[in-house]
């Protein structure tokens, strides 16, 4: 369907259920086609390609919200759904803090944002299995031990989002993205270790080369081959930037509006304050062009913006969408995010930690002892009382150098003590998806071994 | 038994035996080894309640057909959200695409599979009325704040789903499967004098009807839980770092199977030998107080199925027998390539997505020791009563999951409780320390989520007490 079919489409759900009783109604309507195929070991050994469409829509009537969503696009399908959401309405409770934004809060940013190529649908298939045996086997010639490999992909997703509400918004945009990964397997003896690289863009021409794919993902799994297990001890720890990356996630978790107003959060409370060292700034910013977190609205038909939501170690705003600010007395902050349907949750936009003057080397090499940390392992951190113990993987470094690999060892700290003891911040800040941070150094953890 | 004549797919869209035959055929037109089509109609409902409000109620319906060809080694893969049958055969000409030859498939007929009725629930939950169900999360929302004063912030939610399934094989086989799931789940915030809050939680359900959460897993049930939890961890010390003994309590805990070996024996990892357990079938890989089953037929269970997403009934697979290697879990793909048999375990998230080996209810065979005896014998430890989630990297072989609710054991007694912290271990030796098994074996409350490339699945876990000599505690003390 075209991007305009996809609006009026929105646009008559939301009629149908004013028609049907409701008093306020908003609609998504989506749309996506992916494309995807793995390779392993020179041969194609999985190839997906197909189509899917939803739609999805919000009541209120009166303060009482019901939602629901279908695959069924047809005028019957639409209407059953309609009805649907009207039926859930009536067990709701009333909520003074329901509502759609109000209408000087609609809009949407005015600027080429890049988020669609005609390029990416333009690949040919035979052309994205070749690029994907062109990564694995990068990976496979890197080094004899490279032996074996879960494979090398290449993805494409071609997607339009509409939506609409009552209070007049409608709006729709296209995206496009694709990628490429690969994930070969080091031996040495009886032992092996796996790890991963990967590139992806908005624009077939700004992926990396499959061979630079194939060789990072090569040389990641071979740096982990003979890990140790090292004594128990309180050390300095770095994180290099997919590590740092999933701090500002659990960053995240704690400003979301939904953590703040129901206390779930150790920074609920805590605007205005110095909650990390001065070396922390993070910015939320869905405006820049070509980026995996930016669109002209946010899932309420709010403009996205610039957010600073910790500036030099002071936490600076929450993320909220329209309900969650209701909550707090605040203004949304264009962070409404939701899938089809329901009440809209908080998303980040381009979610970034400011780079630093460091280059990562000058951050290893100030480091006498201490664990360079290249992957983390399950769900250990508690965001209501800040705790942080998980599983990691790494390298030792000894004065100042990457010394040997270490394996199956915890780091544990707390949340605010992290943050607080982020000493230093890398210069190598790099977009690779909606979250991007350089390499830190945080003062101290606790690594756990034998 | 439910039959395809009587199923949802033959009553509302007018499916057919013949228009089964056809897809298969347009799927093999251009050679390959083997076609299914998975048929999807998935109804779901969810409401939750927060601040004693129920902000959100939500219902969708979503409707597909998945279809693969495998030739060789390859898959080929389509998928359509509109079961026109133009939209059907086009999706099945895409995945046929990935084979190269000539069409060898006759058409045979479909049998029906047999298989047994491990949820025979006549009226799901989905089917049942919506003020029945909102009550229960108003219920739950009640009973956590009544069950102590430092209780300040609830949020509990229902969730449940009916799943038609019909599976055509170009084997020929044939099976619908009706497949109700449910599952209630507390949080609750708690906080004294003032202090930091702390978060405890509980929930389970299964394939089950609605009178289950009103008779036996109530509301109330799961409220109470959710509030102890949060509360024990009021009085919390740091937990110990680095390696200690370790006292796994019964039930949830089990997820440290599902994690250590249960992901490393499945076949499609094994076939490729990127598996920390490939090529050990018949090794000691645990101590000989460890047999562990992965178990798809227990009546009602959230893992449970009749048959799998590849149309095969579910069964009992003894993964670990006395502590030897003794299988791997195989799907259709592994068990052709590996010359074996399907064990019922291939899986899938939706039409949307490829099957594969995976889990259903995976737990340890009870053992003989007392549970009280097990923490007598522990000078000094660390009992695990409660988990979060886990991981593990099959690769290496190394685990993690993350005890939400622990205690000091000192001088063979529980002690103090403990902060959360994250237990680390390596799959193919960290049962080789279980040195008491007790004879409590208890399945978990059914509340698990399994994640693997991307599709998530609902599992089950169970296990007795265990006495594990040594493994990595991640705090801080």
């Amino acid at each position: 369907m075209s991007a305009r079919g996809l609006q009026d489409l929105a646009a008559q759900v939301v009629e149908l259920a004013l028609a049907a009783g409701a008093n306020d109604a908003e609609c998504t309507v989506s749309e996506g086609d992916e494309f995807s195929v793995n390779v392993r070991m020179g041969e194609v050994e999985t190839l997906t390609e197909a189509g899917a469409r939803g739609a999805g829509v919000r009541v209120l009537v009166g303060r009482h919200t019901g939602s629901s969503y279908t695959s069924d696009l047809t005028g019957d399908g639409l209407r059953t759904m309609v009805r649907s959401a009207l039926d859930l309405a009536r067990i709701t409770t009333e909520d003074p803090h329901a509502g759609l934004p109000d209408p000087d809060e609609l809009g949407k940013l005015d600027l080429d944002l890049q988020l669609y190529s005609d390029s990416v649908a333009q690949l040919e298939p035979e052309f994205k299995i070749e690029q994907a045996r062109r990564a694995e086997k990068a990976a496979l010639d890197f080094d004899p031990r490279i032996a074996n490999s879960e494979g090398a992909s290449f993805n494409t997703d071609i997607g339009q989002h509409a939506f609409a509400n009552s209070r007049g918004f409608v709006g729709s945009y296209r995206t496009s993205s694709c990628s490429m990964a690969a994930v070969p397997v080091a031996k040495n003896g009886g032992a092996m270790e796996r790890d991963f690289w990967f590139t992806l863009a908005r624009r077939a021409d700004r992926l990396e080369s499959p061979e630079a794919v194939g060789r990072r993902a090569a040389e990641r799994a071979l740096r982990r081959l003979g890990p140790r297990k090292i004594a128990t001890q309180r050390v300095p720890v770095v994180f290099e930037p997919r590590i740092a990356q999933s701090l500002l996630a659990n960053i995240f978790e704690a400003v979301s509006g939904d953590s703040i107003y129901r206390h779930e959060s150790f920074l609920a409370g805590k605007l205005g304050e110095k909650i990390a060292s001065e070396a922390l700034t993070v910015v939320d910013d869905g405006t820049i062009p070509g980026l995996f977190g930016s669109s002209p609205f946010d899932d309420e038909g709010v403009p996205v913006r610039r957010t600073v939501v910790i500036e030099r170690g002071v936490l600076k705003s929450y993320l909220l969408n329209t309900y969650t600010a209701r909550k707090l007395g605040m203004n949304t902050t264009g962070n409404a995010s939701r899938g089809l349907t329901g009440n809209a949750g908080i998303g980040h936009n381009n979610l970034f930690l400011e780079p630093g003057r460091g280059a990562p080397e000058q951050i290893i090499a100030s480091v006498k002892s201490g664990f360079y940390v290249t992957e983390l392992m399950g769900f250990g951190v508690n965001i209501v009382t800040g705790d942080y113990s998980r599983g990691a993987v790494g390298l030792w470094i000894e004065n100042g150098e990457l010394a040997y690999p270490v394996s199956e060892v915890t780091i544990a700290s707390t949340l605010p003590a992290m943050l607080a003891g982020l000493e230093k911040v890398g210069s190598d800040l790099e977009f690779r998806g909606s979250v991007a941070a350089p390499t830190i150094l945080i003062a101290e953890m606790t690594v756990s071994g034998q | 038994m439910t039959a395809f004549r009587d199923s949802l797919f033959a009553a509302r869209f007018g499916l057919a035996g013949q228009d089964l035959q056809n897809y298969l055929s347009e799927a093999l037109s251009l050679g390959g080894d083997y076609a299914d089509l998975y048929f999807e109609y998935l109804y779901t409902t969810s409401i939750s309640i927060d601040e004693s409000i129920v902000k959100s109620a939500t219902q969708g319906v979503s409707v597909g057909v998945g279809i693969r060809v495998i030739a060789g080694e390859r898959t080929g893969y389509a998928y359509s959200g509109d079961l026109a049958p133009e939209r059907v055969r086009k999706a099945a000409r895409t995945a046929a695409a990935i084979a190269r030859g000539p069409s060898k498939i006759e058409k045979t007929g479909f049998e029906e599979v047999q298989k047994p009725e491990l949820y025979p629930v006549l009226l799901a939950p989905t089917e049942t009325a919506l003020e029945e169900r909102v009550l229960l999360v108003k219920r739950a929302d009640a009973a956590a704040r009544a069950a102590d004063p430092r209780v300040f912030q609830v949020i509990a939610s229902y969730a449940d789903n009916l799943r038609h399934v019909l599976v055509a094989t170009s084997e020929g086989t044939l099976s619908y499967d009706r497949q109700p799931l449910a599952r209630l789940a507390v949080v609750a915030l708690a906080r004294q004098d003032g202090g930091a809050p702390q978060r405890g939680f509980a929930g389970g359900g299964g394939r089950v009807p609605l009178e289950v959460f009103l008779h036996e897993k109530t509301p109330e049930h799961f409220a109470r839980e959710a509030v102890r939890q949060a509360i024990v961890q009021l009085d919390a010390v740091a937990a110990p770092a680095g390696e200690t003994t370790v006292v796994l309590g019964p039930g949830w805990p089990g997820i440290l199977l599902h994690e250590a070996v249960g992901h490393g024996l499945e076949a499609d990892f094994n076939r490729k030998k990127v598996s920390a357990f490939s090529d050990r079938i018949g090794q000691q890989v645990a101590s000989p107080l460890c047999t562990v089953v992965d178990d798809g037929t227990l009546a009602s269970r959230r893992g449970s199925l009749n048959v799998d997403d590849e149309g095969v009934p579910t069964r009992q697979n003894v993964l670990i027998e006395n502590g030897v290697l003794r299988g791997y879990l195989q799907d259709k793909l592994s068990s052709r390539i590996l010359r074996s048999q399907s064990t019922g375990s291939g899986r899938r998230e939706s039409y949307q997505h490829i099957p594969m080996p995976r889990m259903t209810n995976t737990f340890m065979l009870a053992g003989e020791s007392e549970p009280g005896e097990i923490i007598r014998s522990v000078k000094k430890g660390l009992y695990c009563a409660n988990f979060g989630g886990g991981q593990v990297d099959i690769t290496s072989g190394n685990f993690v999951f993350s005890a939400s609710e622990s205690y000091l054991i000192e001088d063979g007694r529980i002690t103090r409780p403990v902060r959360g912290a994250t237990l680390i271990g390596n799959g193919p030796e960290a049962l080789k320390y279980v040195s008491m098994v007790g004879n409590d074996l208890k399945l978990d409350e059914g509340i698990g989520i399994c994640g693997k490339e991307g599709q998530s699945v609902p599992v089950g876990v169970g296990i007795p007490t265990i006495k594990i000599d040594r493994m990595t505690v991640g705090g801080t003390a």
